[in-house]
């Protein structure tokens, strides 16, 4: 059986298309008639429209229309959440606002759409945007978390509700004790792909659309509901995209808009948004405040830890994440206590962003744990084998699997843990300090339904079909080697289709979930094909007649005899002389009850080493070495890839990325790639990735989990104890920037 | 952006010329700060002069020194091997400054004229007296928005320390810059009433009551080179810039030092930092004290005291009162190892 064996590494199989320009990405599509569609967003944070001018620009050169909320074209299903909500519908109170785009004058947020002007270039468009001018009645807009932390509300959805363990209070007395708050800054995604739609109605009732999104059937069905018209009349294309770390998880109210407005100027319409659009209309990691409580004995076992969060949402929308949920189960303890609360601010509404709230709350977790650590004198290492479990405390139910501790001494002989001083600012080189670092990471493993097509060719080659949205991390390249796994098709044999409603329904690219789920329908499409094989060569008169099946392999194209090497038939010629064109078959995939008995999740273990310049408090990351334990590793080069990808991504949230709202004006003052800083090249040093490549054997056939979370979780702590371990300074608010570690000389 | 004539010049005499017709027109160089600019309307140009054709890009070496023409890229003048010799502090500081595709694009005379990075200044929903020097009245339908200093009581994390004004607390974003006011560089410029020479520490200006005015360049003038004086700081010079990430980002504290060293003893010194006032800043009684001393941190720290002297915080940037004399001692220890 293939899936105990270790893949190989393969090149991407997408990645010549993409360095030479053959991969299209939703703007790259031009349509005969196509008009172009700008954005004027809100300049307050919180009012009313009291005059909106837009003479001007309807007369300026090659504009089509000016939709404010004046003429904004209904959208019949304008009642339901359109678009659809980041997690479903949370139940709501008449309290909260309504938004729908372009129907009121009320401004909710800094930035909201106020008109969406339409020409016949994207030039003119911008032009004529530039010309709509609008008067406000302002109030105070609330943006301030900080301001507003006693007025945090329980979100009244499953999974956010308040959780204990033994006694809420049982660190209280505990012989050591800590309590510490962390936060983290409003952190964008930032993709370098901007965000937008193509919208076509090539019928009265039937729509054609080139999306930005993390999956083509929650668009269908968004635009079907907001539409009211029959999802199978709507085709929605992304076969690439350009990065989207969460923000593409929804359909957001302006993609609805633009396709409002092609069917009222009854040509196609193009949204592209700017990049300071990006920072409000596409959701963003939410401010959020943590406060950890946590007691240990003095042989270092955890007695209690308390963790509450607090985190910023709309005014319109309760969104909600997983923030405290790692504390339930990372770690034995046997009192612990997790609550979670948002306030609704004069924000635009939050979406998760890559690890998402694990991540945010892991930076808080471990960074507690690094504290005391400290506080007990031990080794952070060691204060956590101490602490170690083998099932899930808050399930009490065994892992599907578990190779953190193999994951832990990898990483630390790699990193050369050895040479940490367990006393912090003890070590240097030259006039720079040097610390190291660790921390650990965990996401959900999940198991989605998924459909797949698989076609095995008269010729021998197989075509994959599946609607999934590969992001960015490889997806079709794991599909090719999971299909390569079960029927031995040549690697450059195999073709993925996918990124298109036409295909097999898949779940929206995200959660770390799509090799499981997409796999896992690839895997038993494709095993049903190697059945039909199979039967067709044993059968009387068959090639290999009279034989077991489980005598025989699939490898090079051909079904042979395991230990009889020359006894075999090519796939093409067994089809031949069947008389068959193709092998079509399709799988609807999903883990059966037992996986109920089961606590499934991923683990990462972080490890860096930081160089500290105490005059200017500069942070360098000089060494990281990110470890992963998701089960068999499908395609180990993209796998890598996807953990580095991970530590750039956490060095940026941990070193570099905030962005900054004037509260005054409830406005961004960093909203652009020169003053909101991604880490660039010359922050993230070389990076070391090391896969425990163990299979999973409850999860799924490959014995595969994800990885795209955990690359990310975990890591901004690992930076934050390394920089306590070189320094002596705790910092807790996050980015770790030259200003939060100064000492006057 | 609006509509906006374009006009291209090949003779600086043509360039000056088309300056001085009207209002509204701009020179155009690299365009890697107008171009910004222009499209968020802080810039509203009636024309635009392209320069970008003019001869004034060559890189030599004078009698009394260095002459580096206005149009030169400034990645052609850091690679250099002539400012590499001569002026190696200028080549560091240069190499500090934005991403290698901007300077690719931007000019000597570009560097000087570009604006300030607060995004007040960009912003022009915001208050800004920079970008909207006139009071007028209620903050309604102005093209170039509300008058008013963002910064003071806002975000100014970013913002200078020195010489301030009620008016503007903006600082001048070059990297370049601090190298050249470091080293007594003048600038040459051509304008409708003839040639005249500008010294560097005089190029630029702090906000006072007129913080729109950036520098002291009279209405047509245009910058055709910067000269650089004989030195002996080619063994001892060092650019440091601290800042958020490691490239590609504007210094929260920069500091330029050239030194001549003789053994252990700075025989003459300059120091110049950037992130802390609206134009390079130079520090002159710092090197007044360290000229003739040995290069002890002791020293240094003394030199740094007297560095700040003056110094003002804003509140979120009042790290910086830390943080640049931190730097200055730093810098220095770097500028001052022999080899």
């Amino acid at each position: 059986m293939t899936k105990d064996l270790k893949n190989p590494p393969i090149d991407r199989v997408d990645g010549r298309m993409k360095v030479t320009g053959g991969a299209q990405y939703f703007a790259d599509f031009e349509l005969p008639n196509m008009a172009y569609c700008v954005i004027v967003g809100s300049e307050i944070g919180r009012g009313n429209i009291a005059s909106i001018d837009t003479k001007k620009a309807q007369g300026a050169p090659g504009v089509l229309g000016v939709f404010t909320h004046q003429n904004m074209p209904p959208i019949p299903g304008w009642d339901a959440p359109v678009g659809g909500e980041a997690d479903g519908p949370a139940p709501k109170p008449d309290t909260i606002e309504k938004y729908r785009i372009l129907s009121s004058p009320k401004i909710l947020f800094d930035g909201q759409p106020i008109a969406m002007v339409v020409a016949n270039s994207f030039e003119r468009a911008t032009y004529a945007a530039s010309l709509v001018k609008a008067t406000y009645t302002k109030q105070t807009a609330r943006t301030d978390l900080e301001k507003h932390l006693a007025e945090g509300i329980a979100p009244g959805r499953p999974g956010s509700s308040d959780y204990l363990r033994g006694k809420a209070d049982g660190y209280q007395s505990a012989p050591v004790t800590l309590e510490a708050n962390y936060t983290i800054p409003v952190e964008v995604h930032n993709p370098m792909e901007l965000h937008g739609i193509l919208a076509h109605w090539t019928g009265t009732d039937s729509l054609m659309i080139y999306a930005k999104t993390q999956g083509v059937n929650a668009t269908q069905d968004a635009m079907a509901q907001a539409f009211k018209i029959d999802p199978k009349k709507i085709h929605v294309h992304t076969e690439f995209m350009g990065g989207g770390f969460g923000m593409g998880l929804r359909t957001w109210p302006q993609e609805t808009a633009v396709v409002a407005i092609a069917r009222k100027i009854g040509r196609p319409l193009k949204l592209v948004m700017t990049r300071d659009q990006m920072f409000t209309l596409v959701g963003h990691r939410p401010y959020t405040v943590q406060t950890i409580n946590m007691g240990a004995d003095s042989n270092g076992k955890l007695i209690g830890i308390a963790h509450a969060a607090t985190a910023e949402t709309a005014s319109y929308e309760d969104f909600t994440e997983a923030t405290v949920n790692m504390t339930k189960f990372m770690y034995e303890c046997p009192n612990v206590s997790t609550r979670y609360r948002i306030v609704r601010l004069d924000r635009s509404v939050p979406i998760w962003m890559r690890g998402p709230g694990e991540a945010t709350g892991a930076f808080a977790l471990e960074s507690a744990m690094d504290e005391m650590a400290h506080k007990l004198n031990l080794d952070p290492i060691e204060f956590r084998l101490r602490n170690y479990t083998e099932t899930d405390p808050e399930h009490n139910r065994p892992y599907s699997s578990k190779n953190l501790k193999e994951a832990y001494q990898r990483g630390a002989e790699a990193i050369g843990w050895n040479k940490r001083k367990n006393e912090p600012a003890s070590q240097r080189d030259g006039d720079w300090l040097i610390g190291y670092g660790m921390s650990t990471g965990t996401f959900n493993a999940f198991r989605w339904e998924a459909s797949a097509r698989a076609l095995l060719n008269a010729d021998g080659s197989l075509t994959i079909q599946s609607a999934v949205t590969d992001i960015g991390p490889g997806t079709g390249t794991a599909l090719t080697m999971i299909a390569h796994n079960v029927l031995g098709v040549p690697l450059n044999r195999i073709k993925v289709a996918y990124g298109d409603t036409s295909l097999p329904k898949a779940p929206t690219q995200g959660g770390s979930a799509i090799v499981s789920a997409v796999g896992s329908a690839v895997y038993d499409a494709c095993t049903k094909i190697k059945k039909q094989l199979v039967d067709l060569a044993v059968k009387d008169g068959g090639q290999l007649a009279g034989r077991q099946a489980d005598e025989l392999m699939m490898a090079d194209g051909m079904l042979s005899i395991e230990k009889e090497p020359g006894k075999k038939v090519a796939l093409s010629d067994l089809m031949r002389t069947n008389n068959l064109t193709v092998i079509d078959k399709s799988a609807d995939s999903k883990g059966g009850p037992e996986l109920g008995k089961y606590s499934m999740y991923s683990f990462s273990v972080h490890f860096v080493q930081v160089r500290v310049n105490p005059l200017t408090g500069v942070v360098r990351v000089s060494k990281a070495v990110s470890v992963a334990d998701s089960g068999r590793i499908i395609s180990p080069k993209t796998a890598a890839s996807q953990m580095i990808g991970g530590v750039a991504g956490g060095i940026g949230m941990a070193l570099t990325e905030e962005a900054i709202i004037d509260h005054r004006f409830g406005r961004f003052v960093n909203n652009n790639l020169a003053d909101y800083h991604v880490a660039v090249h010359a922050d993230v040093p070389a990076i070391e990735t090391i896969m425990i490549d163990k299979p999973d054997p409850i999860i799924n056939p490959m014995g595969a989990k994800g990885m795209g979370e955990i690359a990310l979780i975990g890591f901004a702590g690992a930076v934050a104890n390394a920089v306590f371990n070189a320094t002596g300074q705790r910092v807790r608010d996050l980015p770790i920037t030259p200003d939060k570690l100064l000492r006057a000389v | 952006m609006n509509q906006f004539q374009y006009t291209r010049v090949t003779t600086p005499k043509a360039a000056v010329s088309a300056l001085s017709q009207e209002n509204g027109t701009y020179f155009l160089a690299g365009g890697t700060n107008l171009i910004d600019l222009i499209k968020r309307e802080v810039v509203v140009p009636e024309r635009l002069v392209d320069i970008n054709k003019l001869p004034l890009a060559t890189i030599e070496k004078t009698s009394t020194g260095l002459r580096i023409g206005a149009m030169a890229k400034n990645s052609a003048v850091a690679d250099h091997d002539l400012a590499k010799k001569h002026a190696p502090l200028l080549s560091m500081a240069l190499n500090a400054g934005a991403s290698a595709q901007l300077r690719n694009m931007a000019t000597v005379g570009g560097n000087m004229m570009q604006r300030t990075r607060c995004p007040y200044f960009y912003d022009p929903s915001m208050p800004c007296n920079k970008r909207s020097p006139v009071q007028a009245g209620p903050d309604k339908g102005q093209p170039n928005g509300p008058s008013g200093c963002g910064a003071i009581g806002g975000i100014n994390r970013m913002h200078a320390i020195f010489g301030t004004s009620n008016k503007c607390i903006a600082v001048h974003p070059s990297d370049m810059c601090i190298a050249l006011v470091a080293l007594d560089a003048t600038v040459n410029v051509s304008g409708p009433k003839g040639d005249r020479k500008i010294p560097f520490g005089d190029f630029h200006r702090l906000p006072g009551d007129a913080p729109q005015k950036d520098n002291t360049l009279l209405p047509g003038e245009l910058i055709m080179s910067v000269d650089i004086p004989t030195n002996k700081f080619a063994d001892n010079s060092h650019y440091l810039k601290v800042r958020d990430r490691a490239s590609y980002a504007f210094a929260l504290i920069s500091v330029g030092v050239a030194v001549d060293m003789k053994r252990d003893t700075i025989q003459d010194i300059r120091l110049a930092m950037g992130g802390v006032a609206h134009k390079p800043w130079r520090l002159t009684e710092a090197e007044h004290f360290l000229r003739g001393k040995p290069a002890t941190e002791a020293n240094f720290k003394q030199a740094a005291t007297i560095a700040m002297n003056g110094a003002k915080g804003y509140g979120e940037n009042d790290f910086k009162l830390t943080l640049a004399p931190n730097s200055l001692i730093d810098a220095l220890k770097t500028a001052t190892k022999t080899a």
